[in-house]
């Protein structure tokens, strides 16, 4: 009798279907979702404080990565219920509730544009490219909040090189994938959609720059960028762009979504600086969460032994 | 109805009304029901009770007049108060866990910057109107000095509204849903003044006054 190998693991074996609780149809079911914008938003915190469940799963074989912090990371359940997903509503709390049904399988992120070898990648093939690390890393929200995160993955540059940058590539662009019938909520965001980011080459290819498919030993969550996002811990988080579709390599710096809608307030660079102030309000601190009082922000958030030389003469007040 | 509104147990049912939002945030910081940064969490919801109480205290002048329930104006002073009381609140989370109660701190932020600056001064208006609120005041003042001062509510609940939006970063939903209402809280006191004026004798305008 024939023994067939066993099938290797698929991303679609490793996410199950979402099992969750959604509190609005529980709401509307007991008919009281009608009331107004502030009695709505009142009654639902009052009756159900509680959580949705996540619908991840298991990531082995982790590597601890010697670019992790130290410092303690947060609790998932601050990393998963206190998210900016514009997509998925602008409260904090609306991406944990709102994503849940967001479908992330089959999944495939095209690499693109000045390249020698454009290719799609599946989810399968991206989980395979490399060890998949674990690294705890600072994150630094433009609002001045911060979160340390176990999140799992791998150089993004790994897969650069894979598909052989030319000497015409000087910037990274990313997008995220948009659906306006999963995404219902994006119309009320005020950002143009698909979300875009950027990069400079030298920054994409920076060891410290991720490509990230996990979190807390697991897939990422939903509301956390699943399947895969990037992640780069020296600038503002919303330069760590979420479910990705597509990294397209170019001679032009690309548009970036927070820049087009207000460049004074969110430059490409984006670099954590508690020296440039945000126009509306300063960056020289920030609140940890867990944390009653603000703590110092750092320079490039604590990474500038390993970036500061990226930006060798350039003055950071300009290019903010 | 009338009779309803003008018993005791009705005032001390509003009171009670007023508080909930109060002790309803006391009961969730006590079993840590604030979400991931609970400073914020009580830093807008006083932020959002205080602008909502302010609305509800410019809501009494016109239904009273609209729907003739002059009786309305007993709940007026309290509902005031309480976005004092509310906006007392929201400093505290502001001086406190925000600049961890460093007054120079303070008056840099505040002098900087133009969402902290407005709401501040809304903050500062509604000082005097909060004091001068007892009857003693009103007879101290003339009732109609007293009015005049306490029409900085109007300014103030501008200032509320400016506030918020400047403070949020691109879904302004919230602060022009406010906005609106204040808007015509304020619009339909423009227009019953007009009408006033309209049936007076001219001589009497220049001491008429919006009520
Ligand atoms: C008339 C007075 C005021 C009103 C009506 C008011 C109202 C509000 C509202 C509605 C919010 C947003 C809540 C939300 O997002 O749900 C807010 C946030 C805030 N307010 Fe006020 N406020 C007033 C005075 C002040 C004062 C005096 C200060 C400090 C000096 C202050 C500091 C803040 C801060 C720091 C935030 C949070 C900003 C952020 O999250 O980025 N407010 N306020």
């Amino acid at each position: 009798m024939l023994i067939r190998p066993k099938p290797d693991l698929t991303y679609a074996d490793i996410t199950p279907r979402s099992v969750y609780f959604n509190r609005r149809e529980v709401l509307r079911a007991m008919g009281i979702a009608g009331v107004g914008l502030a009695g709505g938003k009142i009654l639902s915190s009052l009756a159900f404080p509680g959580q949705t469940a996540l619908a991840t799963s298991k990531l082995s074989g982790l590597v601890k990565s010697p670019f992790s912090t130290t410092e303690k990371p947060n609790s998932i359940e601050d990393v998963t219920h206190y998210n900016n997903y514009y997509e998925f509503g602008t409260d904090k709390s609306d991406p944990a509730k709102k994503s849940q049904n967001f479908r992330t399988s089959p999944w495939s992120v095209s690499v693109e544009g000045e390249v020698a070898k454009p290719r799609k990648f599946s989810m399968d093939e991206i989980l395979k490219l490399a060890p998949l690390e674990e690294r705890i890393y600072r994150h630094r929200c433009v609002e001045r909040w911060s979160i340390v995160v176990p999140w799992i993955g791998f150089s993004l540059s790994t897969l650069a090189k894979l598909v052989e940058p030319t000497s015409k590539a000087q910037y990274v662009a990313f997008q995220t994938f948009f659906d306006p019938t999963q995404m219902p909520e994006a119309k009320y965001g005020g950002i143009d959609f698909p979300y875009v980011e950027g990069l400079r080459l030298d920054e994409a290819m920076h060891p410290l720059t991720m490509l990230c498919v996990g979190m807390y030993g697991e897939t990422l969550p939903n509301q956390d960028g699943a399947p895969v996002r990037i992640v780069v811990p020296w600038k503002y988080g919303y330069k760590s762009i979420k479910s990705i579709v597509k990294i397209r390599f170019q001679q032009k710096e690309p548009p970036t979504t927070w820049n087009r809608y207000s460049s004074e307030e969110y430059g490409f660079y984006s670099n954590v600086n508690p020296a440039v102030d945000h126009p509306r309000w300063s960056q020289a601190t920030e609140r940890r969460l867990g944390e009653i009082f603000r703590r110092n922000t750092l320079l490039f958030n604590g990474y500038g032994d390993q970036v500061a030389s990226l930006y060798n003469g350039m003055d950071l007040k300009k290019y903010h | 109805m009338r009779a309803i509104l003008s018993s005791k147990w009705t005032k001390v049912a509003v009171f009670v009304f007023c508080l909930v939002p109060f002790l309803v945030l006391v009961g969730r910081t006590l079993r840590g029901q604030l979400g991931a940064n609970p400073v914020e969490f009580l830093q807008h919801a006083t932020g959002d009770w205080t602008l909502r109480f302010l609305i509800f205290t410019l809501s009494i002048t016109p239904l009273r007049k609209l729907l003739r329930l002059p009786e309305l104006i007993r709940f007026r002073r309290m509902l005031g108060l309480f976005a004092f009381f509310y906006v007392c609140l929201h400093f505290i989370t502001y001086i406190g866990p925000d600049q961890s109660f460093s007054l120079t701190g303070m008056w840099q932020d505040i002098a900087k910057r133009r969402f902290i600056t407005v709401g501040f001064l809304g903050f500062l208006l509604l000082i005097p109107l909060a004091v001068t609120s007892t009857a003693g005041w009103i007879r101290r003042l003339g009732g109609k000095r007293w009015q005049a001062l306490h029409r900085a509510i109007y300014v103030a609940a501008v200032c509320g509204v400016i506030h918020y939006y400047w403070l949020v970063k691109s879904d302004v939903r919230e602060p022009l849903f406010y906005g609106a209402i204040v808007a015509i809280l304020l619009l339909w006191r423009l227009g019953d003044w007009l009408i006033k004026r309209g049936k007076r004798a001219p001589a009497q305008v220049a001491a008429a006054g919006i009520s």
